[in-house]
């Protein structure tokens, strides 16, 4: 009950937030859809036509209340709803964020936990090297160099769009390297913690070889932080996605928001903010929700701190 | 750790180098245009216009410390004031603080720095402010917490017994034995400052043309893959060993002063 109350309020911060952006801008959304050179005349009866010359406070509440009944208002430059512009675009981001979520866990994993049980030899230490490079490399170089390898010099992938089913491979790729990084370390470590456990000993002691000891008793154990940040990462690669999309012109809502940003169509740009924020985090919402479901120890934790 | 050190040394002279040659990174010489790093005496070769690959990525090394010195310093000095007063003074304080801290906290990575930037316009200024408001959120949690684990230690009840008010309370006993784990904040911080100020660059909306940033440059030198990869290639090596660097040395630090939680929920 007191998380989901949390979650209301913060979610009526941050639609406050995005609708503050918004009003307090040093522009006018009149000039953008008028141009400069409009009467005066015209200005004021566009801003009476948009309700610009309302309270703050009203216009406030008039978004709040168009937002409950899916309205995000219209663009300026696409004279069309902006709820409709995002839906065209988001089924190409989410299939985009769910490959590179494979991506994830297709290297996380097996890396994850071959170090974890080849602790300080070459494996280890070269998962480790991988780690930091991930980290460190950015998304909009490492496409760009992908792209450079195997669509330029290799000839084996399409450089950018999406025309054909190979085109997510590079995207992919360039959005779940960095993200696969951090799940791989915190795999590591979390399998590490458990693996010093008393049960693992008895496991051991029952006669399990030391592979169905980590496979059966180690893992599930040591999967409740990973999935946590598995679910922070949905967040981080809906936000990473803007980026690798500008980089592969990949036709989802982060270019969307680059244009509407270029164009200066503020509540384009908003409603994709928007729609980003409130999804990261009803996701960690339901992260939690399943924790407890997976985990019944931590279901006092939530009332408290 | 030692690594990490030598390229931020480098990376620091570097941007000196900037400013105190007399490079010419704007300089348009159609003569050296996509040339070759290592051609015709010039390091690391021209790029479309034929400026001097190599004083921009001076240049760019100045623009990227500057900004990440500015938005960390700013962010970290704000977010722990504000984490500490939360985490002292409790309460209605505390809940209002925190409930903030969460809004802040849902725009993952670096959405809020550029619905920022789209808002405020781009420019060096703007991304600093933009870079501040996203990164105080990580220092004012770190903070609260600290001073949670703190308040109750003896020579905190000591401090306030003796009468000494919560200004002093919180520079004199508890700022001291907080200031390590910010340290190493700070240097993740700066990590994620370089690659954040890049990535806005990179999106058109931090450092405007004609400046040089490293995130510009690949956003320019992206167009002329196929002609001239090292306008991509040099810039984005440069980026990444500041990054490196940055979070090997925020490693060293953390594993130097036994600090085990490092920006986790």
């Amino acid at each position: 009950m007191q998380r989901a109350f949390d979650t209301i309020l913060v979610l009526l911060g941050v639609v406050t937030l995005v609708f503050f952006l918004g009003a307090v801008i040093p522009g006018d959304p009149v000039d953008v859809m008028l141009g400069e050179h409009a009467s005066s005349a015209d200005r004021e009866a566009l801003r009476a036509a948009l309700g610009l010359d309302q309270p703050l406070h009203l216009r406030w509440a008039d978004y709040l209340l168009g937002l409950l009944q899916g309205d995000l208002g219209n663009s300026l430059v696409r004279s069309r709803p902006v709820a409709d512009l995002i839906a065209e675009r988001l089924p190409a981001t989410l299939s985009m964020a769910l490959a590179a979520f494979g991506v994830i866990l297709v290297i996380a994993f097996p890396l994850g936990m071959l170090a974890a049980r080849y602790k300080g030899g070459a494996l280890d230490r070269g998962a480790a090297a991988f780690a930091l490079l991930g980290q460190s490399i950015p998304n909009f170089w490492l496409g760009p160099m992908l792209v450079l390898l195997f669509s330029i010099q290799l000839g084996w992938l399409p450089v950018s769009g999406r025309e054909s089913a190979a085109s997510i491979i590079l995207p992919a790729i360039t959005l779940g390297t960095s993200l696969a990084a951090v799940s791989m370390r915190m795999l590591r470590s979390s399998l590490l913690e458990v693996l010093e456990q008393d049960f693992m000993r008895t496991a051991r002691s029952k006669g399990l070889s030391r592979a169905q000891a980590i496979y059966r008793h180690a893992l599930p154990n040591a999967l409740l932080p990973v999935v946590t940040l598995l679910s922070l990462q949905l967040g981080a690669l809906l936000s990473g996605a803007v980026i690798t999309e500008v980089v592969f012109a990949w036709p989802g809502i982060g270019s969307l928001l680059i244009d509407a940003i270029r164009q200066r169509d503020y509540p384009l740009i908003q409603g994709v903010v928007l729609l980003i924020a409130v999804g990261y985090v009803l996701i960690n919402l339901l992260t939690d929700i399943l924790l407890r479901w997976l985990d019944p120890r931590t279901a006092g934790e939530g009332g408290q701190g | 750790m030692r690594l990490g050190l030598v390229v931020v040394v480098v990376w620091v002279v570097a941007a000196l180098a900037g400013v105190v040659l007399p490079l010419r990174p704007d300089d348009i010489d159609l003569h050296a245009m996509f040339l070759p790093p290592g051609a015709d005496g010039s390091l690391l070769g021209g790029d479309e216009l034929g400026r001097s690959l190599g004083a921009r990525v001076l240049a760019g090394a100045g623009i990227s410390l500057l900004v990440a010195l500015a938005s960390v310093s700013i962010s970290a000095v704000l977010g722990t004031l504000i984490g500490s007063v939360a985490g002292y003074l409790g309460g209605w304080w505390d809940r209002v603080i925190s409930r903030l801290i969460e809004v802040f906290l849902a725009f993952p990575g670096l959405l809020l720095a550029i619905a920022l930037a789209a808002f405020l316009g781009p420019g060096i200024g703007n991304v600093v402010i933009a870079l501040s408001l996203m990164g105080w959120v990580g220092y004012a949690r770190l903070a609260r917490n600290q001073v949670l684990s703190l308040r109750e230690r003896e020579h905190v009840l000591a401090g306030v017994a003796l009468g000494r008010r919560t200004p002093g309370i919180i520079r004199l006993h508890l700022l001291p034995l907080m200031l390590a784990p910010i340290l190493v904040e700070t240097s993740y911080g700066i990590a994620s400052a370089v690659i954040a100020e890049a990535s806005l660059s990179f999106l058109g909306l931090g450092v405007q043309p004609p400046q040089a940033s490293w995130g510009s440059m690949i956003r320019e030198g992206v167009r002329y893959l196929l002609v001239a990869p090292h306008l991509v290639l040099i810039p984005g090596v440069a980026l990444s060993f500041v990054v490196l660097a940055a979070n090997l040395l925020g490693d060293g630090l953390r594993d130097r002063m036994d600090i085990t939680s490092h920006n986790r929920r």
